[in-house]
C-alpha cells in the first residue's frame, strides 16, 4: 500500500525469497553451524590418534566450507534482507523495529564468526600447525559463535509464527520469549549437525583415496556423527510440532501438498519419514560397512537432506499464513488493525501508488488491477506460479466464469481457505477485482512490478492537503 | 500523497524506533565508513591486482606483487560484506520508506547484487588459487581476474543508484527500471568519487602492508625494494586523489540543491582542506630522495581518514536535508491514518457498519462462508442446496457435522474445507440451507432434528 510493489509475475515473489533463503539455510546449517564442530572434532581426533590424514581431511573440508560460506553463504544471507524488503517491505520493516537489537547482536556475532573463520582457516598450516591445541580451541570458540548466530535468528522466526504476549505488550524480551523459540532451536541444532554429517560424507569422497582404509574410517566418522545427533533431532522435532499454533496446524495439509494434493498430505508425511529413514539407513551402512559403501549411496542422503530441508522451510513459512506476523500483519502486507478502515473506505482511498482514488464505471478493470496488485501479488501471480487464474479454473472450470460466484468466493475466501487473509477492500473494490480477474484469461497486457513499470500516483488536484487527508 | 504536486507521501511504519534517532544516525555514519573502507580495499585491490599482473607480463616482480595483493582481497571482501550488514540495518530502520521504495523501483538490478557479488567472489578465489596452474596461460588467468574486476566495478553502481534515488521521492514516479535511475543526478559523479577513493585508500593501505617490518620484501621481490614500493604506492594515491579534486567539485555542483546547506558545505570544505594538506605531504614523500620515504605516512593516512569522516558526515547532512521535509509530510500522513484507522476499529467493534440492508443471520453466514462454492439450484464448485437439502432433509445435525468435518470428496470436485465453528453457531446456517434448498418457507422447518 505504501511502497512501490516489486512483482515477478511468472515465478511469483515467494519463489525469489524461497530460493535465496533455502540456499542460505542449506549452507549455514550444513557448512557452518553443523560443519565447524564436525571439523574441529576431526582435527581433535587427528591430534589424539596422531594420524595426520585426519588433519589433512579436516583442512580440506574447512576449505570447501570457507569458500562457499564466505561467498554464496554470506551473500544469500544479505539476499534474504534484500528480497524480503522487495517482497513484503511492511513485514521486514516492522520486524526490524521490534527486533533491532536482536539483529544488531546477530551482526556482532557474525563479525566475530567471520573473523574467527578467517583466522581458523588461514592459520591452519602455519601458526595452527605449530600450536595445535590452541588451534583446536579456536575451532571450539568458532563452533559456539556459529551456533549463536542461529540461536539469535531463530528467536525472530519463532516470533513471526507465534507472537506470544507481544501484541499486548510490545517489547523485545516478550518477542524473544515466544513459545516457538526454544523448541525450534532444539530442533535446528541437531538438524544442522546431521546435515553437516551428510554433506561431509559426500565431500570427503573427493578428498580420500579410492578404496583406501582411511576413506572407510572417514565415512564411519561422519556416519557416527550423524547417528549421534539423531535422537536429539527427533525429540526437538516432536517438541516443535507440539508448539505450532493450533490454527496453523490446519494449514499443514496444504503446506505439505499444496491444494492439489491436500488429500495426500498423510501420504506425504509418510514419504518424508521414509526419506529420512533411507538417509539413516545409508548412515547406518556407513557405520557398519563403510568400505562397501558405493559412491552413489553418498549422493542419496545428500540430495534427500537438501529436499527435506527445503520442504521443512516451505512448510514453516506456509503454516504461518494468513499472517506474516501472527495477529499483527497479514501475508498481503496489510496490518490487521487497518482492516476496518480499509474495508469501509477502500484500499484505493488510502494507497500511495495508485492512479485512482475510487472505483468508477470507466476504470473498473484498471482499478481492479491495482486492487489485485496491492491485495494479492505478495503471494499470487496472474498466470504464472500460484496463479489466480489456475485457482479459479480449479474451482469453476474453464473461463468464462460467473461474476456472482467469483465475487462471493472472494468475499468469504478466508473462511474456506484459512491460510488466506480476508479481502481488505470495500464492496466496490471487490466488484472491480472480480471484473479484473474475469478479464485475465486471454488478456493481452501482463502485470509487471514497479521495478519495470514504475509507479503512479493519483492526478494532482487543486484541493488543499487538509481537505484530502481527513478522508 | 501530496495532492497539489503529485509527490508520493507514503505512510510510515507506525512502530517506534528501537533507539534514539541520533544514536541510530551516529551508528549509521560510523559503521558505513567502516564498511566503505573494506569495499574500497576490495575494489581498489582488484584494480591494482589487474594492473600489476599486466605489468607483470614484462617484469616478474609485478606478477608477484599482483599475487600478493590478490591475497588481501579475500580477507577484505569478507569483512566488507559482514561489516556492511550493520549500516544496512541502520538504513533500513531510519529510512524504511525511502530505502525500500528505491529498492523496489530498481528491483531487478538490486536483487542481482546477490548472484553478482557471489560470482565476483568465487571468480576472485579462482583467480587467486589458479595462479600457478595457469602460469603458462596468462591470457586465461588475466581474463578470470578481469571478470572479477568488472563485476566489482559494476556492483557499486547498483548501490549508488539506490542510495541516490531514495533521497528524491519526487523522481519516484519518473523512473522505470534500473537504467533510468543511473542517469539521475548525481549517481555518476558519486561513482567517480568512489572509484578514485578506492584506488587512493587501497594504495595507502597496501603501502603499509608491503613495507611493514615483518613483511619479507627481499625474499619475495628481485628488484623492488621498500623505498621503491613506497614511492610507487604514494604515486598511485597521489594520482587518484588529484583526479578526486576534479570529481569532487563536479559531485558537489551536480547535487540537487534541496539537501545543500552552508553547514554541510562547511563540513565538506574542511575535509577538502585536510585532503589538500595530505596532498602536500604526499608530494614531499614522492620527491624525497632514497630511503627517507615513508616518514609522513602516519600524518598522510591520518589526514585522509579525517577527510573520510568529514565526507561521511557531510553526506549524512545532505541526506537529512534532502528528505527532512518529506519525512515531516510522511509523519503527518501516518498520524492521520492511525487516527482514522482507530476510529474505524471502534465503529467495527460497536457493530456499526456502513453496509446495506442486514440479512438474517443464517443467510448472511451462507453468503459469506458458502456462496463461493454452493449455489441454490445448480452445481457451482460443490453440490447445489437443492441436492444438499435432499440428502440432509430433517437432519440439520448431520449437515452441521459434515460442515465441521467434511467426509469423502466427490469425484471431479475439489475437497471441501472444514469450517471449525461451534455447533450452536452453525444452526442458523443449517436451517437456512435446508430451507432454501427445499424451497419451503422458514416456518415449516424450524424444528431441529432430535
Amino acid at each position: 500500500m505504501d511502497f512501490p510493489l516489486f512483482h515477478l509475475d511468472f515465478f511469483g515473489n515467494r519463489v525469489l525469497i524461497g530460493v535465496i533463503a533455502v540456499l542460505h539455510v542449506l549452507i549455514n546449517h550444513g557448512l557452518a553451524v553443523g560443519a565447524i564442530p564436525l571439523i574441529t572434532t576431526m582435527e581433535w581426533w587427528g591430534r589424539r590418534t596422531g594420524n595426520a590424514e585426519w588433519d589433512r581431511l579436516a583442512y580440506r573440508l574447512l576449505a570447501v566450507c570457507f569458500i562457499v560460506t564466505t561467498s554464496v553463504g554470506a551473500l544469500t544471507g544479505v539476499g534474504i534482507w534484500f528480497s524480503s524488503a522487495l517482497i513484503n517491505p511492511n513485514a521486514i520493516g516492522s520486524l526490524i523495529r521490534v527486533f533491532f537489537w536482536a539483529w544488531f547482536i546477530e551482526w556482532v556475532v557474525f563479525v566475530t564468526e567471520v573473523s574467527l573463520i578467517l583466522a581458523y582457516f588461514l592459520t591452519w598450516q602455519g601458526w595452527g600447525a605449530r600450536n595445535k591445541r590452541l588451534h583446536i580451541a579456536l575451532g571450539v570458540v568458532l563452533s559456539v559463535c556459529s551456533w549463536l548466530t542461529m540461536a539469535v535468528i531463530v528467536a525472530i522466526l519463532g516470533f513471526m509464527m507465534d507472537t506470544g504476549t507481544w501484541p499486548q505488550q510490545p517489547s523485545l524480551l516478550r518477542g524473544v520469549l515466544n513459545p516457538i523459540y526454544l523448541p525450534q532451536l532444539l530442533f535446528r541444532t541437531p538438524y544442522a549437525m546431521m546435515a553437516a554429517g551428510l554433506f561431509a560424507l559426500l565431500i570427503m569422497y573427493f578428498f580420500t583415496g579410492r578404496g583406501s582404509p582411511f576413506r572407510a574410517r572417514a565415512i564411519r566418522f561422519a556416519s557416527l556423527w550423524t547417528l549421534a545427533w539423531t535422537p536429539l533431532c527427533a525429540v526437538g522435532a516432536a517438541l516443535y510440532w507440539r508448539v505450532i499454533p493450533e490454527q496453523m496446524l490446519g494449514n499443514v495439509a496444504v503446506a505439505l501438498g499444496t491444494q492439489a494434493f491436500e488429500q495426500w498430505h498423510r501420504t506425504l508425511a509418510w514419504v518424508i519419514f521414509a526419506a529420512a529413514g533411507v538417509a539413516m539407513l545409508v548412515v547406518l551402512w556407513g557405520v557398519l560397512w563403510p568400505s562397501r559403501l558405493p559412491r552413489v549411496a553418498l549422493l542419496v542422503p545428500f540430495v534427500l537432506c537438501i529436499w527435506l530441508l527445503g520442504y521443512f522451510e516451505r512448510t514453516r513459512e506456509f503454516v504461518r499464513k494468513p499472517y506474516v506476523i501472527e495477529e499483527y500483519l497479514y501475508a498481503n502486507g496489510i496490518r490487521k488493525d487497518a482492516y476496518p478502515l480499509l474495508r469501509e473506505e477502500g484500499l484505493l482511498a488510502h494507497a500511495t501508488y495508485v492512479p485512482m482514488r475510487e472505483v468508477t464505471d470507466a476504470n473498473r478493470i484498471e482499478a481492479g488491477r491495482e486492487v489485485f496488485r496491492i491485495a494479492c501479488t505478495r503471494c499470487h501471480t496472474t498466470t504464472g506460479v500460484n496463479a489466480v487464474v489456475a485457482k479459479l479454473e480449479g474451482l469453476y472450470g474453464p473461463p468464462p466464469w460467473e461474476a456472482e460466484a467469483v465475487r462471493g468466493y472472494l468475499a468469504g475466501m478466508h473462511n474456506a481457505r484459512p491460510f488466506m487473509p480476508p479481502f481488505p477492500g470495500n464492496e466496490a473494490e471487490l466488484g472491480a477485482l472480480t471484473d479484473y480477474l474475469l478479464s485475465l484469461p486471454g488478456a493481452a497486457v501482463s502485470l509487471e512490478g514497479a521495478q519495470a513499470e514504475g509507479v503512479r500516483v493519483p492526478p494532482a488536484t487543486t484541493e488543499s492537503p487538509e481537505a484530502m487527508s481527513g478522508m | 500523497m501530496d495532492p497539489t504536486t503529485g509527490l508520493p507521501v507514503p505512510s510510515d511504519i507506525p512502530l517506534p524506533l528501537p533507539i534514539d534517532r541520533v544514536a541510530l544516525e551516529g551508528l549509521l555514519v560510523l559503521l558505513f565508513l567502516a564498511h566503505i573502507l573494506f569495499v574500497n580495499l576490495m575494489v581498489g585491490g582488484s584494480l591494482l591486482t589487474m594492473a600489476c599482473e599486466i605489468l607483470g607480463l614484462r617484469k616478474r616482480d609485478y606478477d608477484t606483487l599482483a599475487r600478493e595483493i590478490a591475497k588481501t582481497i579475500t580477507v577484505n571482501k569478507s569483512l566488507a560484506v559482514v561489516i556492511g550488514v550493520a549500516p544496512l540495518l541502520a538504513v533500513n530502520v531510519l529510512y524504511t520508506a525511502h530505502f525500500y521504495s528505491a529498492n523496489a523501483l530498481t528491483g531487478n538490478a538490486w536483487i542481482m547484487i546477490v548472484p553478482l557479488v557471489s560470482a565476483a567472489f568465487l571468480i576472485a578465489y579462482a583467480h587467486k588459487y589458479s595462479w600457478d596452474q595457469l602460469a603458462s596461460s596468462k591470457g586465461l588467468h588475466l581474463t578470470l581476474g578481469a571478470t572479477a574486476t568488472v563485476l566489482f566495478l559494476l556492483i557499486p553502481l547498483i548501490f549508488l543508484a539506490n542510495i541516490n534515488l531514495m533521497l528524491f521521492p519526487e523522481r519516484w514516479t519518473d523512473v522505470r527500471g534500473f537504467l533510468s535511475t543511473v542517469v539521475l543526478p548525481n549517481v555518476l559523479p558519486r561513482y567517480g568519487h568512489f572509484l578514485c577513493a578506492s584506488i587512493a585508500v587501497t594504495a595507502l593501505a597496501l603501502l603499509l602492508y608491503f613495507t611493514r617490518a615483518g613483511y619479507p620484501v627481499e625474499e619475495k621481490f628481485e628488484t623492488l625494494d621498500r623505498a621503491g614500493l613506497r614511492r610507487g604506492f604514494y604515486k598511485v594515491a597521489f594520482g587518484a586523489t588529484l583526479v578526486q579534486f576534479f570529481v569532487g567539485p563536479l559531485l558537489l555542483f551536480t547535487l540537487p540543491s534541496r539537501g545543500l546547506s552552508w553547514f554541510m558545505i562547511g563540513v565538506i570544505s574542511f575535509g577538502v582542506l585536510l585532503a589538500v594538506t595530505a596532498m602536500i605531504l604526499l608530494w614531499w614523500e614522492i620527491v624525497a630522495a632514497g630511503p627517507r620515504v615513508g616518514r609522513f605516512y602516519v600524518p598522510i593516512t591520518g589526514l585522509i581518514m579525517c577527510t573520510a569522516f568529514s565526507m561521511g558526515y557531510g553526506r549524512h547532512l545532505y541526506r537529512e536535508g534532502a528528505i527532512g521535509q518529506h519525512r515531516s509530510l510522511m509523519a503527518r500522513r501516518t498520524a492521520d491514518f492511525e487516527v482514522a484507522a482507530a476510529a474505524a476499529r471502534l465503529r467495527a467493534a460497536a457493530g456499526i457498519t456502513r453496509g446495506g440492508d442486514e440479512l438474517p443471520p443464517g443467510e448472511a453466514m451462507f453468503r459469506s462462508l458458502c456462496a463461493g462454492c454452493h449455489a441454490v439450484d445448480k452445481t457451482l464448485v460443490g453440490p447445489s442446496l437443492t441436492e444438499i437439502a435432499e440428502i440432509y432433509a430433517g437432519d440439520p445435525a448431520g449437515l452441521i457435522k459434515w460442515v465441521r468435518a467434511p467426509g469423502r470428496k466427490r469425484q471431479g470436485m475439489p475437497p471441501m474445507p472444514a469450517f471449525r465453528l461451534s455447533e450452536s453457531k452453525l444452526q442458523p446456517l443449517a436451517a437456512y440451507v435446508l430451507t432454501a434448498g427445499s424451497g419451503t418457507t422458514a416456518e415449516a422447518t424450524t424444528q431441529p432434528a432430535g
